[in-house]
């Protein structure tokens, strides 16, 4: 087996001069993704019988939701990384893509809520997934805290690494037991995101507005990790060339 | 090793009396909680039992986290943190021990305080038996998840807010389970169910908590 | 299209505010999300690039 492919990601030089044609290439694909789902699921989709037209907020609540959940456990992830290879960019990764994920869950949550008004008629039910999402945003505001607490950077990186893997071991555990929570107390509410059998005019605009949001993650979290490398690295001459050559 | 666990035990023992208004503040932190709850919302008994459930769990939950606050930071301050991580015994186990020190010195007391304080909100007799139980099964796990906190933020000047943001929101299974053993007990309903969960999320907790403990303690000795 | 008019489809069959006002919310946030990190690489670009000539400078 060969393994250069995996040393080379030890390099941020590497990194910095590979991501910007990466960048260009996710941002124009999620441009155009979010721009067709959006198109494809305001306009042509055809309405719930049911919720009529509101439903149409799936189309950024589903997404979003899936990346502010699939972004936890990158963290997790990149937290495994960092501390078992020692690897930097790891380290750079988690804490660009907590505040990335936070803004997710803060956009899953507000549409949730909106969504809430024309369903449930109030602004905010204790509805089990909605719960779990708020939990979710505490979990990333713990990890954004602690990471801007700790004055060292390795050490903060190592930290909040060590934060997301206990929160992830916890995250089904809080879903559960908040899903359990919620059959216990409310029996019978009308689940938004829960849809029997979607026909496929409307969910081929989700599939497409899923893949755009992870195409504009992925965009965001490189164009975050890009700077970052740049301030870490800051002192050699290669990023001096850089800043030189961008002046 | 056995012997090493016993002599480590007594010290945490002795270093924990020897500050015995450091042992009591959760405690009177706990109580005083709790008696807020019928000024700020009346000192109807029936609606004082409802809420009871939530109020108790709460209050422990916080108090728990309160205490947790000053964990390490002696043994940080005078530098035995380190001779800890330097140590050849695994550093886990050493934590471990030295968190069922505290919870013994502290997270029992309260736990035994509890049911006085559940009388007080007019949580009827039969009742008590879960309370205790719950919490009994709960708090280990509650000093456990703290610890983790406590040993990222040992280094910060400024750990206590942070502490809570952080722990906080991994509290919240052990706070529906336990309150959730409290209301059903309250209708008469089983609550077998609710404490074997709260007993595995403690074995869960033993099992794991010490391996993050020491990550965390590791990683703020080397800053 | 499921929509008649223009008028029809910001009417959204009367749910028109809500569906607006989450997609508004949501695109706010999302720009936030590129503006943020392009306004402080710039922001980088420009100190570094002055300090640099000030070091030149100072030699």
């Amino acid at each position: 087996m060969n393994w250069t492919w995996f040393h080379k990601w030890g390099s941020p030089k590497w990194f910095y001069e590979m991501s910007g044609a990466w960048l260009r290439a996710l941002a124009w694909a999620a441009a155009v993704l979010l721009l067709l789902g959006t198109v494809w699921g305001l306009a042509i989709a055809p309405q719930d019988y049911q919720q009529g037209n509101s439903f149409r907020i799936i189309y950024i609540h589903v997404p979003a939701a899936f990346l502010a959940q699939s972004c936890y456990l990158m963290l997790a992830v990149a937290g495994v990384i960092g501390l078992v290879w020692k690897m930097k960019l790891a380290d750079v990764a988690l804490q660009c893509a907590a505040p990335i994920g936070a803004s997710m869950t803060f956009i899953a949550l507000l549409t949730g809520a909106v969504w809430g008004k024309p369903t449930w008629g109030t602004w905010w039910v204790w509805d089990a997934r909605l719960t779990s999402m708020l939990i979710l945003l505490f979990l990333y505001f713990g990890v954004i805290a602690l990471s801007q607490a700790i004055s060292n950077r390795d050490s903060a990186a190592k930290a909040c690494a060590v934060l997301s893997i206990v929160g992830v071991i916890n995250l089904p555990i809080i879903k559960y037991s908040v899903e359990w929570w919620n059959t216990l107390h409310q029996p019978a509410t009308f689940k938004i995101t829960e849809k029997p059998a979607m026909p496929m005019e409307m969910w081929l605009p989700l599939l497409v507005m899923v893949l755009g949001f992870y195409c504009f993650f992925a965009a965001v979290l490189l164009m975050r990790m890009r700077l970052e490398v740049l301030k870490r690295e800051s002192r050699t001459r290669w990023v001096r060339a850089e800043v030189e050559g961008r002046a | 090793m056995l012997r090493l666990c016993i002599l480590l035990f007594k010290r945490e023992t002795r270093l924990l009396f020897r500050r015995p208004m450091e042992l009591a503040n959760p405690l009177v932190f706990f109580a005083l909680v709790i008696s807020l709850f019928p000024l700020a919302i009346g000192p109807e008994s029936r609606l004082l039992a409802t809420i009871a459930p939530g109020v108790v769990w709460v209050a422990a939950l916080l108090a728990v986290l309160l205490s947790l606050d000053g964990l390490f930071r002696s043994d940080y301050e005078d530098g035995s943190l380190e001779q800890w991580v330097l140590a050849p015994q695994p550093l886990s186990l050493l934590v471990l021990i030295k968190v069922l020190a505290h919870w013994l010195c502290s997270g029992l007391a309260l736990v035994l305080l509890s049911p006085l304080l559940g009388l007080m909100l007019g949580l009827p007799e039969r009742t008590l038996g879960v309370l205790l139980l719950s919490l009994l099964l709960g708090t280990p796990v509650l000093s456990l998840l703290g610890a983790v906190g406590a040993a990222l933020t040992v280094g910060l000047k400024r750990g206590g807010l942070l502490l809570a943001l952080l722990i906080l929101p991994l509290y919240i299974p052990v706070l529906i389970l336990g309150s959730g053993a409290l209301q059903a007990s309250l209708q008469g309903l089983p609550t077998a169910g609710y404490l074997w969960w709260l007993a595995s999320l403690m074995v869960l907790a033993v099992s794991l908590a010490p391996l993050a403990i020491a990550a965390g303690l590791k990683i703020s000795v080397a800053e | 299209m499921s929509f008649a008019s223009f008028a029809d489809f910001i009417a959204m069959g009367g749910h028109g505010p809500y569906v607006w006002l989450s997609y508004g919310i949501s695109a706010v946030v999302l720009g936030l999300n590129v503006l943020l990190p392009v306004l402080a690489h710039r922001r980088y670009i420009a100190d570094e690039a002055r300090r640099i000539r000030r070091e030149e400078a100072a030699q």
